[in-house]
């Protein structure tokens, strides 16, 4: 992808088995909802998997950033099995690493550890996604 | 003699973009946490990011694949990359089964919400039993 961009793709984890998942997907929503609404988007990552033509074509035609709940690291592979290399990619523990202070539990519903942890780490992406909403280096 | 069924493979489509994925997703979590002995799960895209030991779960374990929209990626991934699932369950068809409108939040379901995610986890636990049963 080149040239100037408007929407910023952010494609969490789709783990259901770990805490970080559950970070992964609140930072995303985080984004979306409260820090930048309107430019960061996001799909289904298991659209990805089956290759569904509309969700290959928003990962091709914007910048995408992956957070991933484990090293397995699924949403970025998924992103980068399209033949696209995401423009920023995160493991959501990182979050929690610059965080100590905030460790989270739960995984259907975040503690309230968790929900401060994403706010915090969506807070820290937003200039990341401003320069990618700007066209900036990916 | 038939092959004792240890344990059921539950595969959560996790659509973080629709409100019937986190129904599904919280529904499959409660289950998993309910049943722990009976039930295993694994992150759908690990059928792509993982390696053969991921592909073969749907041969190791007789699975249920929980859909959040018709567009069905756990079934239809499942079936492609890994095995044919037991029973494929979708959202939309439970809540309508049972009369309940279908959420419309991503996250933070509202208290009337939690409803469908309680209808579709029993569903779930449904056809584990079933399985479970032979």
């Amino acid at each position: 992808m080149s040239g100037k961009a408007n929407k910023v793709v952010v494609l969490p984890c789709s783990g259901i088995g770990k805490v970080y998942g559950a970070i992964a997907r609140e930072t995303t929503y985080e984004l979306m909802e409260r820090v930048r609404p309107g430019v960061v988007v996001t799909t289904c990552l298991p659209l990805l998997v089956i290759e569904d033509p509309d969700a290959k074509q928003l990962v091709t035609d914007n910048p995408v950033i992956t957070i991933d709940g484990c090293p397995k690291s699924c949403a970025q592979k998924s992103v980068e099995a399209q033949g696209v290399k995401p423009a920023r990619t995160y493991q959501a523990i990182g979050f929690y690493k610059a965080h100590k202070e905030l460790k989270p539990a739960g995984i259907a519903e975040l503690d309230e550890n968790g929900r401060k942890l994403a706010a915090l780490a969506a807070d820290e992406l937003a200039q990341v996604v401003d320069q990618l909403a700007g066209g900036g280096q990916e | 003699m038939a092959l004792e069924v240890l344990k059921v493979g539950v595969v959560s489509c996790s659509g973080e973009a629709i409100p019937g994925g986190t129904v599904s997703r919280i529904a499959c979590r409660k289950v998993l946490d309910e049943r722990p002995g009976e039930t295993v799960t694994i992150c759908l895209p690990l059928f792509i990011a993982g390696g053969k030991e991921e592909r073969d779960f749907a041969s190791k374990y007789p699975t249920i694949t929980v859909d959040g929209c018709e567009k069905r990626c756990a079934q239809r991934s499942t079936e492609t990359l890994s095995g044919k699932p037991s029973k494929s369950l979708l959202v939309p068809e439970i809540l309508k089964t049972h009369g309940i409108d279908p959420p419309t939040s991503l996250r933070n379901l509202r208290p009337e919400e939690k409803a469908a995610t309680q209808v579709v986890a029993e569903e779930i636990a449904r056809a584990v039993d079933e399985i479970l049963e032979g």
